[in-house]
């Protein structure tokens, strides 16, 4: 309805059962708090191909309704189909704002639906407060070093993306009834859709299972030269652990690619993982901030690293690693 | 083949940030000489434009919407092999959100004519992630984020897409079109002696809104539909527990600590 709040959902290909994601109880989470503070309806949105099923989970949570964007274009997913289906739903509806995660698919394609709309789109959003009946969102800009308090200044249906695990899916009530599901008429027969989706696959190679390593020492972008990376590699075996790293080291080839630990490479929840030389992109932290205890070792004081961390020590790697590693070793040997 | 690449000055990841009187950016002063770089992942979209040049035959133009000290990062695309530049150099250009930065992308871009358009997938200063996508959409044009692999065919690109957790995709899209790359997706060269002398006579043009046929409330900050009202630094939440001392003291007492309080050692 006019007004409403709405939360975009995210399922997975039709191939792959077309379930709802996790990330998508987030986004209610954020729309339940923020309808209740703003006085407005809640809205899931659900769309895809075949997704009815994943619009029934969504039933479940405290909605006032589930829209279902159901049409086979929509599988598998293209920018431009995404783009029509929901600028239709949005333009027959008028809701005052969009909900949506901050996944890699939302990335390919809500920007685009900002532009055909003509409407504010904050990105990446960590938080939010209310103020005088307007959202505020809170973003982390200059790789999170520093917060940012977003506001839209145009008119229409804006949008804003979450950030995830900034919600918890957890803290998404269910209703006491299942919500309605209105099916959501959209004619995607005059769209036409440029990209042609080939294959989809993973790059498996021998590939190492680093989510079973009790002990991981990870190494970033600080390390500075591939050569020095032995130093880390030292400590790791010290500890008995496994060497891994963030992605600037993949990227400069410095270490395989999976090694890599973060959204693009390894989920990882070790006893024990020691950060050297990584400040704490989110694009880590999402990898590894379930990890038991959380060392970090950064020249930065202010790296966002530390905020995630157990025990921090500030200085120059190539001094504190070489000493851990021979105390580790004294320990271990006594 | 002609491509265009727009690149975004950004502070270095080691700078040290001032927030400016207001409260809302960072003093540009403190950004300005050697605390700047070419955005990381707009590195790796000017690489993968210059190999396409090389391998298809054709020229990259730089595209940068940034004060005038971004004429460094211009002048280092250059010497890196770029053939010119189009520098959106004007006051009214500043403090845009993504939808103002991309209307006069897009209309420079428009007056270019190029078959491709690269960029990075997102800035390391703001991080929306969003422009690269508007310009296609203002364009008209099909895009594709993410990209790991570019490899031309008669009249269309077939690139391979970075998914989520560990995923790929292959997909193809005709052009011209927009394409955001991923970081890793090549080796970026360093310009050579003979590139940076070379870069010195590149032609580098100027523009401000109305040679783009925008007006000054378009773009920039009056063209703007998102506000930073307040830049702050982050209240530490949990936050680690600092272990001082020098290096073998701190090591000694981390190790303590792992052993007897974390009890995983």
């Amino acid at each position: 309805m006019a007004g409403a709040i709405w939360a975009v959902t995210e399922t997975g290909s039709r191939a792959a059962g077309a379930g709802l994601k996790a990330v998508s109880n987030e986004v209610i989470a954020c729309g339940q708090a923020l309808a209740e503070a703003l006085g407005k309806e809640l809205e899931a949105v659900v769309v895809g191909a075949g997704v009815r099923p994943a619009a029934e989970e969504t039933a479940a949570r405290r909605v006032n309704a589930v829209r279902l964007v159901d049409d086979p274009k929509l599988d598998p997913y293209t920018p431009d189909a995404f783009t029509a289906a929901i600028k239709q739903a949005v333009d027959a509806e008028r809701p005052d704002l969009i909900l949506f995660p901050h996944t890699y698919q939302v990335r390919d394609w809500a920007p685009r639906l900002a532009a055909e709309l003509d409407a504010g789109f904050i990105s990446d959003v960590v938080g939010h407060r209310v103020e005088d009946g307007r959202p505020v969102f809170v973003r982390q800009p200059y790789q999170g070093k520093l917060n940012a308090d977003c506001v839209f200044t145009d008119e229409g249906s804006h949008l804003a993306s979450l950030q995830a695990g900034a919600y918890l899916a957890d803290d998404a009530a269910a209703g006491n009834d299942p919500a309605e599901i209105l099916l959501q008429t959209v004619d995607l027969s005059g769209v036409e859709i440029r990209t042609e989706v080939m294959e989809t696959f993973q790059e498996v190679e021998d590939k190492i299972d680093l989510s079973r390593a009790d002990v991981i020492v990870a190494v970033g972008r600080g390390i500075g030269k591939q050569d020095k990376i032995g130093v880390v590699e030292a400590l790791a075996a010290a500890l008995g652990g496994q060497l891994a790293a963030s992605r600037p080291v993949c990227d400069n080839e410095w270490l395989p690619m999976d090694r890599q630990i973060g959204s693009s490479g390894q989920t990882v929840s070790p006893k024990l993982y020691v950060a050297v030389g990584i400040s704490g992109a989110i694009q880590h932290l999402v990898g590894m901030k379930n990890s038991g205890t959380i060392v970090a070792i950064n020249k930065d004081a202010n790296a966002p690293i530390f905020a995630v961390s157990d025990y921090g020590i500030v200085g120059d790697l190539f001094e504190i690693v070489p000493a851990l590693t021979a105390r580790v070793k004294e320990a271990k040997g006594a | 083949m002609k491509i265009a690449v727009c690149i975004k000055q950004v502070p270095e990841r080691d700078a040290r940030l001032r927030i400016a009187e207001g409260g809302a950016r960072i003093a540009d002063e403190e950004i300005g000489g050697a605390a700047v770089e070419i955005n990381e992942s707009d590195q790796y979209a000017l690489e993968a434009g210059l190999r396409l040049a090389e391998s298809q035959g054709g020229e990259v133009v730089v595209l940068c919407l940034g004060p005038a000290r971004a004429e460094e990062a211009i002048r280092r695309a250059l010497a890196m092999g770029a053939a010119r530049a189009v520098h959106l150099n004007d006051p009214a250009f500043q403090d845009g959100d993504a939808a103002a930065t991309a209307r006069a992308l897009a209309a420079a871009i428009e007056s270019e004519g190029p078959d491709l358009v690269l960029t990075g997938l997102q800035s390391d200063d703001a991080g929306w992630a969003q422009t690269g996508v508007i310009v296609a959409a203002r364009l008209g044009w099909p895009s594709a984020t993410l990209i790991m692999e570019i490899e031309i065919e008669d009249g269309k690109v077939k690139v391979k897409r970075e998914l989520e957790s560990g995923w790929f995709q292959w997909i193809r899209l005709p052009l011209p079109a927009v394409l955001t790359i991923q970081s890793g997706i090549n080796t970026i060269r360093y310009a050579t002696l003979k590139g940076i002398m070379g870069a010195k006579k590149k032609e580098v043009r100027k523009l401000g809104p109305a040679d783009l046929g925008l007006s000054g409330d378009q773009v920039g900050a009056s063209g703007r539909q998102v506000e930073v009202t307040r830049l702050y630094v982050p209240e530490k939440t949990k936050g680690a527990e600092m272990i001082d001392g020098d290096a073998p003291t701190a090591a000694a007492r981390l190790v303590e600590r792992l052993q007897k309080e974390a009890k995983v050692l």
